[in-house]
């Protein structure tokens, strides 16, 4: 039979309080696997306090051909950002 | 070096490319990470698999000459440290195949490819490792070798192949450092200790120069891998500085390095040294080393002996899904 293990991308949440963040990815029969093989390989070094695995085939993402719709329509709105207004300085910290 | 040989194409010339083949090469040319699900010329893809491949390969080959001195190792402490950098090079091997898998080949299909001879892994891993020194020696020359090599690559423009190279620099000095300290111990130990040291640097200094491969300098793969970023240096600069490196830390063991021509040319501010005998190199990549045979076969019969155990693992998930599916119905 013979049939390859699904891919899982592995999230681990490091020592402080940050969001998990992918680190890598790994081939395993199912979640309970997957969680320790993720432990045994992206956390030999105290990396992490807390794991997340999904499966690839799971994820849904854009495509690098929608960059520019997607991401080039912020560009423009400067006025977004606290340091596009310019507050004077006798006002004090804003 | 890791990836040794590494075929790719002959370098295009701007006029040559396509729109598509220059605007790609603009994004390299201002250091742009490349990533996966973006177009790239099709030759960059096959040439980053089989680096990739070859690299992620010789990580777990390169477990089998050390895995050999775990029972034997000196100390239970030597022994638990062996034991973590044996499994380290599985994770470097596992970072490897998941870059690689990005290019569109899965991790069977490159080991199918390994296990039948196709692929290859790097020359080193085909001779013996004798005695407890010899592991040493690999720590402190083979793993040194390798991140001459690696730390580059941490620029490579493959986006994957980069964080791989990070990740695996991080973990990689811990590597050389614990071959150089058992080198230490038996350097400063009895005469007889001392001997297998020298012995160990005797047999593993010419494997280790055969690592960066022939001289690259005029070859047409290089130069277009070195436009496309995934080789950074040519071997012979590669190999110049591992010697520069290495002769230095062998005086401080007082151990001498197995070369009548080693000798500091003030010049270049670089030793000169023998080139190692290439026709033992291409004897070794074409399956005639010490080692081959045992080494693949060692990585087939593994293969071939969990797939049992492979299959139950898939079978027991699909029956838990079922039975969790099932579940969910009849509580609705």
């Amino acid at each position: 039979m013979s049939s390859e293990w699904p891919l899982w991308e592995v999230f681990i949440r490091g020592q402080h309080g940050l969001n998990h963040r992918h680190v890598g990815s790994l081939h395993a029969p199912d979640a309970e696997m997957a969680i320790k093989n993720a432990r045994d390989v992206y956390t030999r070094r105290n990396e992490g306090v807390s794991i997340w695995v999904v499966k690839s085939v799971d994820i849904a993402a854009s495509s690098p051909s929608d960059k520019g719709p997607l991401f080039e329509p912020s560009n423009s709105k400067v006025y977004r950002h606290p340091t596009f207004f310019s507050i004077p300085d006798e006002v004090g910290h804003m | 070096m890791y990836a040794q040989l590494v075929k790719s194409e002959g370098k295009k010339s701007a006029e040559e490319m396509s729109p598509e083949e220059r605007a790609f090469q603009d994004r390299v040319d201002r250091g742009e990470k490349i990533e996966p699900k973006e177009w790239m010329p099709e030759g960059y893809r096959k040439t980053l698999i089989r680096q990739i491949g070859q690299h992620a390969h010789s990580e777990i080959v390169g477990q089998l000459p050390e895995g050999n001195w775990i029972t034997r190792a000196p100390t239970l402490e030597r022994k638990a440290i062996l034991l973590a950098k044996v499994q380290d090079e599985a994770g470097h091997g596992l970072y490897l195949y998941c870059a690689a898998e990005t290019l569109g080949i899965s991790r069977d299909q490159l080991l199918d490819k390994l296990h039948d001879g196709s692929m290859k892994y790097s020359s080193i891993f085909n001779y013996p490792t004798l005695t407890w020194a010899d592991i040493g020696a690999v720590g402190w020359l083979v793993d040194g070798a390798a991140i001459m090599n690696q730390v580059p690559l941490q620029k490579t423009s493959f986006g994957p192949y980069s964080r791989a190279m990070i990740r695996i620099c991080k973990e990689e000095s811990f590597h050389q450092r614990q071959g150089y300290d058992i080198m230490m111990k038996m350097a400063q130990g009895t005469p007889e200790q001392k001997a297998m040291a020298q012995d160990a640097l005797n047999r593993f200094w010419s494997p280790a120069l055969m690592m960066f491969g022939p001289s690259d300098k005029e070859s047409v793969h290089s130069a277009q891998s070195m436009a496309w970023k995934i080789k950074i240096d040519t071997n012979d600069e590669l190999r110049q500085k591992f010697v520069d490196q290495t002769v230095p830390q062998a005086e401080y063991l007082g151990l001498s390095i197995p070369d009548p021509n080693l000798k500091w040319n003030e010049e270049k501010k670089g030793y000169d040294f023998s080139e190692p005998d290439w026709t033992e190199f291409f004897e070794v990549i074409a399956g005639n080393g010490p080692c081959n045979r045992e080494r693949l076969g060692a990585r087939v019969k593994a293969w071939e002996d969990g797939a049992w155990f492979r299959d139950a693992l898939v079978a027991h998930a699909e029956k838990d899904a079922a039975r969790r599916a099932a579940a969910r119905v009849a509580a609705e």
